[in-house]
């Protein structure tokens, strides 16, 4: 896949340096934004007529647990008229919350109730935000780097909790 | 077991109406495994829809962290386990960009070849299984029937029917069998013909058209706003398919056709599917005439098993390398990819966070069949009776082991 160039001057133009553009990987474009201008952002990835971004493929959380800022969320966009793909990056502090994008595209609903199950990242203005892979009720975070490969609370788990292989020096 | 909750009796014109909470699923054959829908229904009228996932939810993605990269290709056959090959290609795609390597080209022609052979099957299940959902019994039995010779072509090459996991980082694990070629154009040959019996036995079926036609539609935009994608979106004429618009591996080398529709009900989807098996049909025989002889896993003892496994008994080199291979795995530079794939369901895309260990430390699996799913709560499709819900539910095409991951 080559990296297909994307006229993204008059968007950086806009938010006048505060959206930044990380160039480092191979596939595609990316750019890198704070919480407060991601709905507005998104919204100008999706109307400018160059861009047409009206295609949300995915948001994915990670955790860089220890290190700190903790979280971010990886949206990638693609824009079916012009054939291109883009990603936006947006680190959150802990404990993270960020806005949610389901007035831009309908989609991000589950995509966002999907984040919020597994990483615990709130969503501000999600009109449904429950679990949605895990049962309500249940307590932690499941994709977070600190949450046991192996072993949740006894009830759930008779292999009860992880412990470190003797010789492993962890 | 299916339960009836009344929530309150609501006075109506013609009387007395009754607010109902319908819970169907999560064992119920129209679900097409576990999948539990809550639904709110004034008489048999629809009011929402409430899909509640995740009762096969098993943690690939938390397992992805813990496992090296070759042994996350049977994780991978298990998430749309209808059509293992192409899960397996998209997560190979991703791992080779981040290596910088690329698969040899007859590799990469049994890989398309086997993702188109899949297609097929995963599209026989939906194009017998929508037409029983709704009361079409027989059509399943003969695509069920046709299944059975591309199953039986899969075990011929992989020696199992189902989880393939025939891919490798690099190529694939063997070189096709003898007489391969001859048994998957044998199969050409007589599926061409069945395709249209499927279409001579529902498309005059007025039980079944009077279940789908104009049943769900959904317009270009909405099902755009929805992340649709895969023949999903193509009923709804949206013309896209990433085999021909960002080409991956040899479909650039191949002829086919982007099938649209333009209504998007239930039928629409359905007939894109019909049609698109025929397509896939004619790849596979294209890959079959265009294969060329050569390598089918690339020349770098650090990363594959070597292919002359002679080799093992007399280089001390070989098995070192294959020894480190086999227990620790290789190593994957640091760096990220997101590759996006056709897969029969729609976009499946594997976003790769790799951190130079032999564990991928984050691997995102974009699911088709989780994505589409939630076009079922959208109230802009015009779902009207409970019956609709099972023609949508079915036209949709979820396969759970991809929605709940």
């Amino acid at each position: 896949m080559r990296v297909v160039d994307i006229p993204l001057e008059q968007v950086l133009e806009h938010f006048a340096g505060r959206v930044g553009v990380d160039d480092s990987a191979a596939d595609m474009r990316c750019l890198l934004v704070m919480p407060t201008d991601l709905v507005a952002l998104c919204t100008l990835l999706r109307d400018e007529a160059a861009l047409r971004f009206t295609f949300l493929s995915d948001i994915c959380g990670v955790d860089y647990f220890p290190d700190t800022p903790r979280f971010l969320l990886v949206y990638h966009l693609y824009s079916i008229p012009h054939k291109m793909r883009l990603r936006i990056k947006c680190q959150l502090e802990d404990p993270p919350v960020a806005p949610t994008l389901t007035p831009v595209w309908t989609t991000a609903n589950w995509h966002e109730r999907e984040a919020y199950d597994m990483y615990g990242i709130r969503f501000d203005g999600h009109p449904d935000l429950r679990r949605i892979y895990m049962w309500e009720g249940f307590d932690g975070y499941p994709m977070r780097r600190d949450f046991p490969l192996r072993g949740y609370k006894d009830d759930y788990n008779p292999m009860g909790a992880e412990r470190p292989v003797e010789g492993s020096g962890s | 077991m299916t339960e009836v909750t009344v929530l309150d009796e609501v006075k109506t014109d013609t009387g007395l109406s009754r607010e109902v909470l319908l819970n169907l699923g999560p064992q119920h054959p129209s679900t097409h495994g576990v999948l539990r829908l809550l639904l709110q229904m004034d008489g048999e009228i629809i009011e929402r829809v409430e899909p509640h996932i995740g009762l096969l939810h098993r943690g690939t993605e938390k397992l992805f962290e813990s496992f090296t990269y070759t042994q996350i290709f049977p994780l991978t056959d298990r998430l749309d386990y209808l059509c293992p090959p192409s899960n397996n290609l998209g997560y190979a795609l991703a791992v080779e960009a981040l290596l910088e390597i690329e698969a040899p080209e007859r590799a990469q022609y049994i890989r398309v070849m086997m993702a188109e052979l899949s297609r097929i099957s995963g599209h026989l299940l939906i194009t017998g299984a929508l037409p029983m959902d709704v009361g079409a019994m027989t059509t399943l039995l003969y695509t069920m029937r046709d299944r059975e010779m591309v199953m039986d072509l899969m075990e011929m090459i992989s020696g199992v029917r189902m989880h393939t996991s025939f891919c490798r980082v690099g190529g694939v694990r063997e070189d096709l069998p003898e007489g391969a070629e001859a048994r998957i154009l044998e199969f050409c040959d007589i599926f061409a013909a069945r395709i249209s019996d499927y279409e001579t036995l529902l498309e005059n079926n007025r039980i079944f058209l009077a279940r789908v036609e104009n049943i769900g539609n959904i317009t270009g935009d909405d099902a755009i706003a929805l992340g649709l994608s895969g023949p999903n979106l193509r009923a709804s004429g949206v013309d896209w398919d990433i085999r021909r618009d960002a080409p991956y591996e040899i479909y650039d080398k191949l002829e086919f056709q982007v099938i649209t529709r333009t209504d998007g009900d239930c039928y629409d989807r359905w007939k894109c599917r019909v049609d698109e098996m025929r397509e896939s049909l004619w790849m596979v025989r294209q890959c079959v005439r265009q294969m060329p002889k050569g390598d089918i896993l690339v020349d770098d003892p650090k990363i594959a098993f070597p292919v002359d496994k002679g080799l093992l008994a007399h280089s001390m080199e070989t098995h070192i390398h294959h020894f480190e291979l086999a227990a620790y795995g290789f190593k994957v530079p640091a760096g990220e990819f997101y590759s996006a794939i056709e897969a029969p369901k729609g976009e499946l895309g594997y976003y790769l966070i790799a951190d130079g260990s032999t564990k991928p430390f984050r691997l995102k699996v974009r699911a088709p069949s989780f994505v589409n799913l939630q076009a079922l709560t959208e109230r802009t499709t015009n779902i009207k009776y409970l019956a609709d819900v099972i023609a949508m539910l079915g036209s949709l095409d979820p396969v759970m082991g991809e929605v709940d991951k």
